[in-house]
């Protein structure tokens, strides 16, 4: 298989797509003439054409209200932001239209589209080019919101995400898209929204993470089987629906849970995460639920200092999976 | 090369000592002299010192392990074998370590701290009731002593908790160190009755109930409970009290203390007396300054008095030497001296070793009646009681009210017999009977 970086998965995953189905086409600011800010596009237009790679006036509200409308007309809409941090002007359109138009009306209608957006820090982006903002749509039902960390969950859940009848939220980590490579099946495949994946196998403490937050968990993992600890690592990959069944099964591995995210602490999904565990698995735990999270503060610092406290790193979650060891 | 370090001779009686703490790790630099670990003794923390320079290469004797003197308790790679040779033996220890270091870090974790010994996780309450496994019987490997589930989880894969065994409850529990008085007439009655293995640790099974605290019996409490079980086990204890008149000494000392305070610095006490009087009265007797040592009664020339000197949760009986050769000003300095020690847990262990006598004031927290276990191997422990106001038979037939102070004796029946103890013990009551408001000192 070939070994591909985060970032090149998506643009496989777009060009198979729009490939395989015509109505599929995407639109964004920057997406087409230039390839994307971060070059997920790339190639995309002299492919297909300025049909079916929309570049849009800087108003977010427009990307997805045209996608909304694009979507109910029976066309396959992706969309990009180019931050996440951009998505807030288009919220109401994405929470109050898009999410609500099955139930709305009776299942007649569906939206079948797809918001990419680069999210998360480390990449000396400061406060609008740093942001997580998946706790903003995770209480909201009617969205499917899908947060891989690796290039081969990345391929498989945006073909998943482009072919599924509802609205769903991809959120990529900017700092993983080259940071992050890994293998890739040249065939056709999806990942099923919805399925947690376990990255690695323990029996001392379960880690459950998404993101570039699940390297590091990897990482931390990794050192710490030098000192005997073994540690079990869960993906959640979709944070909506949420895989509860796999979350269950990853807290009876060990008893010990260590939750982690680069999105603050409060109100982060964190908390969703360790009341599932807390109601349904409470005689499981042989320690307290840990969450190990981004700082309650408005945004990440543009300062360098700053930026590295403000950020995880495998060797402040090695600290807290210790402590949870140690109990 | 790799270097064995054996368990040095840390005093003269010291025959076992039990690794307190590692202070050096596979691949740490040791400087020569360097502290490499502390050993704790009977009563004493040591540390052991590096006699050669070179990098610690294996711990064989793990934390809280009790070795013997002479056996093998961890590797040094010396100098001068070439760098790479020692760096090549300290990253394969490196590599080892990661296998064992696990228990060892728990076992040294649950070894002074037991806070969470009964804060069982919900997992662990659920795995054991459907195991029928009874948690007072497991030892916990998680912080503060906390039984995790993965020790729940040992227990049954191991076929889980044998039930406490029914004879355990019929073990005798060990007199307390100050037991009801025996008459010195009676010889040898109690040590019949020990008839069971003193050091074994026997549990008696009783519950724990709800507010109910667990302390457990480590270091020196530990050794106290050996050492007490063990006198009383193997001495025959006798007992005997005489009655003395101390009106003349506390008017001495009324009429000393102040200025005494002023030039020395420190206050006067009876206690140099006391040891004043016993040590001259040794020298008369010197049957009362042997050891018991099996076949042989040992007389010791040297007299060296023992003090019992209490804290709050221990007590230690640190040894003032050559107690013959001093004043009551030294005697007073050297009391002081020691007691301070103790309470700053800085005794070292010659403040602990050599002890032919014991001296105990009881009197100072109000006895007037003790009948103290003897400080084996010793012949006799003798306690000085409160001096108490009475009314006595004085003179030819006259009431009057005299300072009263009883002197208790437990003897090791084996050495002494009755007589020649009471001839001892009558000779402190004259010596202290003899000072009057005028004497010198």
């Amino acid at each position: 298989m070939p070994v591909i970086s985060y970032i090149d998965a998506v643009t496989q995953a777009l060009m198979e797509e729009m490939k395989r189905d015509p109505r599929v086409f995407v639109l964004g600011e920057d997406v087409g003439v230039r390839g994307g800010v971060f070059r997920a596009t790339a190639g995309l237009i002299e492919e297909f054409g300025a049909d079916r790679v929309l570049d849009t006036p800087l108003t977010e509200s427009a990307i997805a209200g045209v996608s909304i409308g694009a979507a109910a007309y029976g066309l396959r809409p992706v969309a990009e932001m180019q931050f996440a941090d951009f998505i807030m002007p288009a919220v109401n359109q994405i929470i109050s239209e898009a999410a609500k138009i099955r139930y709305r009306s009776n299942g007649d209608w569906q939206c079948p589209l797809v918001i990419r957006a680069p999210y998360g820090g480390g990449v000396h982006g400061a406060l609008y080019h740093s942001q997580s903002v998946e706790k903003i749509f995770t209480g909201v039902p009617g969205l499917k919101i899908v947060m891989p960390s690796t290039p081969y969950d990345v391929k498989g859940l945006l073909k998943a995400a482009i072919r599924d009848e509802d609205p769903v939220l991809f959120f990529e980590h900017k700092r993983c898209y080259r940071l992050i490579k890994g293998e890739v099946p040249v065939e056709d495949y999806t990942v099923p929204i919805g399925k947690a994946d376990v990255k690695r196998e323990g029996t001392d403490v379960t880690v459950i993470s998404y993101g570039l937050t699940l390297h590091f968990a990897l990482q931390a993992a990794e050192q710490l089987a030098q000192e005997g600890i073994s540690v079990h690592v869960l993906d959640l990959r979709t944070l909506v629906p949420l895989d509860k069944e796999a979350i269950l099964e990853a807290v009876a591995k060990t008893g010990k849970v260590l939750i982690v995210h680069e999105d603050n602490k409060t109100g982060g999904f964190g908390g969703e995460v360790a009341s599932i565990i807390a109601e349904e698995a409470f005689f499981e735990l042989d320690a307290p639920i840990k969450r190990l999270c981004g700082p309650d503060v408005p945004a990440m610092p543009y300062s360098p200092p700053l930026e590295k406290e403000f950020m995880l790193n495998p060797d402040k979650i090695a600290t807290a999976i210790r402590e949870l060891a140690e109990f | 090369m790799a270097t064995d370090i054996k368990m040095p001779q840390l005093g003269e009686s010291v025959v076992e000592g039990t690794i307190a703490k590692w202070l050096k790790q596979p691949g740490d630099r040791v400087e020569k002299y360097e502290p490499i670990c502390e050993v704790s003794t009977d009563k004493v923390n040591a540390e052991v010192p590096s006699t050669f320079d070179g990098v610690m290469v294996e711990i064989i004797a793990q934390e809280g392990e009790t070795v013997e003197v002479g056996q093998l308790i961890c590797r040094i790679e010396t100098e001068g074998e070439g760098a790479v040779e020692s760096k090549s033996a300290a990253a394969s220890a490196g590599s080892v370590a990661p296998a064992a270091q696990e228990t060892p870090k728990a076992k040294a974790d649950t070894a002074g701290d037991n806070s969470n010994k009964h804060r069982y996780s919900p997992a662990v309450l659920r795995l054991s009731q459907e195991h029928g496994i009874d948690l007072t019987q497991l030892q916990g490997t998680g912080k503060g002593g906390r039984i995790t589930r993965k020790d729940v989880l040992k227990a049954i894969e191991q076929g889980g908790t044998q039930p406490a065994v029914a004879t355990a409850a019929q073990v005798p529990v060990p007199e307390a160190p100050v037991a009801p008085a025996t008459p010195a007439a009676a010889p040898a009655r109690e040590a019949v009755t020990a008839s069971t293995t003193p050091a074994a640790p026997a549990k008696t099974g009783v519950v724990l109930e709800n507010g109910d605290r667990e302390i457990p019996v480590t270091g020196v409490r530990k050794t106290i409970a050996q050492r007490m079980v063990q006198s009383k086990h193997e001495a025959p204890h006798a007992w005997t009290m005489m009655e003395v008149d101390v009106t003349g000494l506390v008017a001495l000392r009324n009429r000393l203390k102040h200025e005494f305070k002023q030039r020395e610095g420190v206050n006067l006490t009876f206690m140099p007396f006391f040891i004043k009087a016993v040590v001259d009265s040794l020298k008369e007797f010197p049957q009362l300054n042997s050891v018991w040592d099996g076949d042989r009664i040992i007389l010791k020339k040297d007299i060296n008095i023992s003090i019992a000197v209490a804290t709050d949760d221990a007590l230690y009986v640190p040894v003032i030497h050559n107690a013959d050769e001093k004043s009551i000003l030294g005697l007073t300095k050297a009391v002081n001296q020691l007691a301070e020690k103790t309470r700053a847990g800085k005794l070292e262990l010659k403040d602990m070793q050599g002890g032919t006598f014991t001296v105990n004031n009881t009197g100072s927290f109000g006895s007037v009646l003790s009948a103290p276990i003897i400080n084996a191997p010793q012949a006799a422990i003798l306690s000085f009681e409160s001096i108490v106001k009475r009314p006595v038979v004085f003179g030819d037939n006259m009431f009057a009210v005299r300072d009263m102070m009883n002197i208790c004796m437990s003897l090791d029946h084996r050495i002494l017999d009755g007589l020649m103890a009471g001839r001892f013990l009558k000779r402190v009551k004259e010596r202290l009977e003899a000072y009057g408001p005028d004497s010198q000192i």
